[in-house]
């Protein structure tokens, strides 16, 4: 009888060779190779990635993956970071906090990624897992310093706390003071997002000092400038630090104590916050900026001549977050200074006014493009562009993985010739061939999205506005990117047609938003008809969809692919299908 | 690929759905999907050359917005009534010293919105995002006594709680110390409001 080949190793040896395999993608390959090895991979599988909460549900997580580890988890589309998803919409943790406390004792780590995270959430992480590590919880709401008590008190072992860019409500406790006095552990503490009065100093000095291991710390911007020298002389070992306010005028004797305790700082490679910085002590600095290698400037409103001084003493930098006050003479001496950048995000100081404050164009950019070498990832607010310079930036740099443009104005065409932006674009996907991540803004015709149809064969995410002329440039895109995963569009033309053509594609990405385009409701029940393993959420506020005229198009739509089938916490102005209706929650 | 196969192509496996009732309509959340009179639609296909008015070889460029985009222009309070654009983080006001958002609840609706305070410069401002936002509404609007035209004839009243935990009237007080002790806003129903003593306080007649 022939020997099955998958029984000449045993199941502890394989076990032992797929501890070598960390990739979530290589995981999952390893699994489909045949049912022994899928039995003993659920077993051994520690760590897991959710990228749509509403995809699955926690309980089928739990019994195809019994020992977990460590999850991560994303709740709200990417949208909803500029507030065009309405609060209430969902992403709640708690039913798989829930879950995961009875099945999941030893977890260890939880990612959260836009959900929303109530103190009972917090509570019952601090009680159900008793080795617990690591906590971030990033863009989330729905907490407060309640919660962040409870972690406090009851995680012995938490190495991480990262609440970076999450809303905290103020409940007025002293959360940091619950930490025990017998309690070491921390490693990474990012509380940057934290109002001024949720933190007190003496907890922080204790806490801080306290902590050998600790190589991460970010505070939040209510710490003044003498705290910061005392925690930075705490912790010299720190790798990470995010700075605070420093104050008006320029004092000797506070200027010499920063600068001596960053001179302590042998270690220090990334440096954030910068809140209302005065030049006049960012010398201070200087002593550690030969060893940077990430800058986040993008809260300091400094001007471009400090700021050219200040990256000349960084030729080490791989990212930097910057405001346009860096302007095109600032991104010309970074281009000479910082041969090995990599990641470069400019912000617009202003966004809301139509005239530019700052001496910031397409020129910058492509003089960074020019002399880094190494860049991979961009992203460019402007108020002007030209075919030619993106065209220029896509022939230098076509090991661009991760482009984000975006021209404040709508509809701006190019400056120097009035077109549309298609063919510059175009030049984009052509030449960057490893572009996963792309961001299209300007005038933009179909053309564009026939180009981005034939060229982005790596294109896993495309954000899309003020685009386009009809149902085709929608048709290009679901038909052309095979590697689409998340698709989000807003204020284009595009309707119907495109959609349902092209329904069986949206079952291999993993979302789509479409939000003031042209999709009927009908539509949007067809499909949901059609393809039963994608949840067509309509988001409408304006009351229920089938009571407007028939031609009415709604107003969001974000369509998801789910094996959970629909999701039983939908809010009043979320619509389905109307089989659906008697899982909507009671208002 | 040439536009012509891709076309036929959508024609075809279009399902029978008439697609001539789903023309596009641009248009920003909460407007009637209605075409404007006397000439081209909201958001109907641009022809190239209504978008753009560049005049070449000037420093000091300005560029026209499309028909669609017009017509926001039009309106008294600046940009920011395109919500979400341009795409900076709301949390992470750049630039600016702070950044004051408030929680708004309007009676009768299962949700909640924010709003960023230091972006707008006055009530009108305020108030005239506020009916954006909640197009269903009429928001009763005390600076001048002059009613929004009605939707579903119910009025709601802009309230607020301050620091001390109060409830007011939106429009008391001058518009900076507004900001700076506004907690949470409310649009009351009028009738509610009248019940809980909120009546008509001191007119705000004065320039902010």
């Amino acid at each position: 009888m022939p020997k099955r080949l998958a029984s000449s190793l045993s199941d502890e040896v394989l076990e032992h060779v797929f501890s070598f395999i960390q990739s979530e993608k290589d995981r999952n390959v390893v699994s489909a190779v045949c049912k022994s090895w899928y039995e003993i991979e659920r077993w051994c599988r520690r760590k897991i990635f959710v990228g749509n909460c509403y995809a699955v549900s926690p309980e089928m997580v739990i019994r195809r993956f019994p020992q977990v580890r460590s999850i991560e988890l994303k709740g709200k589309p990417h949208f909803a970071d500029f507030n065009l998803v309405p609060d209430g919409w969902g992403g709640y943790v708690l039913p798989w906090i829930t879950e995961m406390a009875g099945a999941y004792p030893w977890l260890d780590e939880i990612r959260l990624k836009r959900m929303v995270v109530t103190d009972e959430s917090l509570e019952l992480i601090a009680k159900s897992f008793k080795d617990f590590k690591v906590l971030v919880l990033a863009s989330c709401e729905g907490f407060s310093t309640d919660g962040l008590a409870a972690i406090a008190a009851s995680c012995k072992n938490l190495r991480e706390l990262d609440l970076r860019e999450s809303e905290v409500d103020d409940s007025s406790v002293h959360w940091l003071s619950h930490f025990p006095e017998t309690y070491t552990s921390m490693v990474s503490l990012n509380i940057s997002c934290l109002g001024s009065g949720e933190v007190s100093f003496s907890a922080l000095e204790r806490l801080v000092s306290r902590c050998p291991n600790l190589r991460s710390l970010k505070l939040n911007r209510a710490v003044p400038l003498d705290k910061t020298a005392n925690i930075l002389r705490l912790a010299p070992q720190l790798v990470e630090f995010s700075a605070c306010t420093y104050s008006a005028e320029l004092r000797s004797d506070v200027f010499s104590n920063l600068a001596g305790a960053f001179s302590n700082c042998k270690e220090l490679r990334s440096l954030s916050g910068f809140w209302d910085v005065v030049p006049d002590y960012l010398p201070a600095i200087y002593s550690v900026c030969s060893r940077l290698t990430s800058l986040n400037l993008s809260y300091a409103t400094i001007l471009s001549p400090d700021l050219i001084k200040l990256v000349s003493h960084c030729p080490s930098l791989q990212r930097l977050l910057v405001l346009d006050y860096i302007e095109d003479s600032g991104l010309e001496a970074l281009a000479s200074n910082c041969k090995d950048l990599q990641e470069l995000r400019v912000f617009p100081s202003d966004p809301f006014d139509a005239e530019p404050n700052a001496s910031l164009t397409e020129q910058g950019l492509v003089a960074v493009s020019l002399g880094c070498p190494k860049l991979q990832s961009v992203l460019y607010f402007c108020r002007r562009m030209s075919n030619a310079a993106l065209v220029t930036i896509a022939q230098n740099r076509p090991n661009l993985n991760r482009f984000r443009l975006c021209i404040i104005e709508p509809n701006t065409a190019d400056y120097l010739t009035g077109e549309p932006f298609d063919v510059g674009f175009g030049a984009i996907v052509e030449h960057c061939k490893d572009l996963i991540r792309l961001s299209l803004s300007g005038l933009l015709t179909d053309c564009v999205f026939e180009y981005i149809g034939k060229y982005a064969k790596k294109l896993e995410m495309l954000s899309v506005a003020f685009a386009g002329d009809s149902d085709l440039g929608l048709h290009h895109v679901l038909s052309g990117c095979e590697s689409l995963r998340k698709l989000e569009i807003r204020d284009c033309p595009f309707g119907d047609k495109a959609l349902l053509t092209n329904a069986a594609k949206l079952e291999t990405m993993q979302s789509l938003w479409m939000s003031s385009c042209s999709v009927s409701f009908e539509a949007c029940k067809l499909l949901s008809q059609k393809m039963p393993r994608l949840n067509v959420e309509v988001i409408d506020e304006r009351g229920p969809p089938d009571s407007r005229p028939e031609n009415c198009t709604v107003d969001k739509l974000y369509i998801y692919r789910s094996v959970a089938g629909p999701r039983f916490d939908m809010p009043p102005f979320v619509w389905t299908k109307d089989e659906d209706l008697a899982l909507r929650l009671s208002p | 690929m040439s536009s012509e196969n891709g076309k036929r192509l959508l024609e075809t496996d279009a399902g029978g759905l008439n697609f001539e009732a789903t023309e596009l309509t641009l248009g920003l959340p909460g407007e009637p999907r209605v075409t404007s009179d006397g000439g081209a639609k909201l958001g109907s296909k641009r022809g190239f050359s209504e978008t753009v008015d560049l005049k070449l070889g000037d420093n000091n460029r300005e560029v026209k917005l499309g028909h669609s985009l017009q017509e926001a222009a039009k309106s008294p309070v600046s940009k920011t009534q395109v919500v979400g654009w341009p795409p900076v983080r709301g949390f992470a006001k750049r630039g600016k010293k702070s950044c004051k958002y408030v929680k708004v609840a309007v009676d009768g609706a299962p949700y909640l919105r924010k709003v960023d305070l230091e972006i707008y410069n006055s009530y009108q401002q305020l108030l005239t995002s506020l009916e954006d936002m909640f197009s269903c509404f009429t928001i009763r609007n005390y600076l001048n006594e002059k009613k929004i035209e009605q939707v579903n004839g119910i009025e709601y009243m802009p309230t607020y709680e301050d620091k001390d935990g109060d409830w007011m009237l939106v429009g008391d007080v001058p518009w900076q110390m507004f900001v700076e002790s506004c907690k949470r806003l409310r649009l009351m129903k009028s009738s509610e409001a009248v019940g809980l003593g909120l009546t008509t306080g001191p007119k705000y007649s004065s320039t902010n």
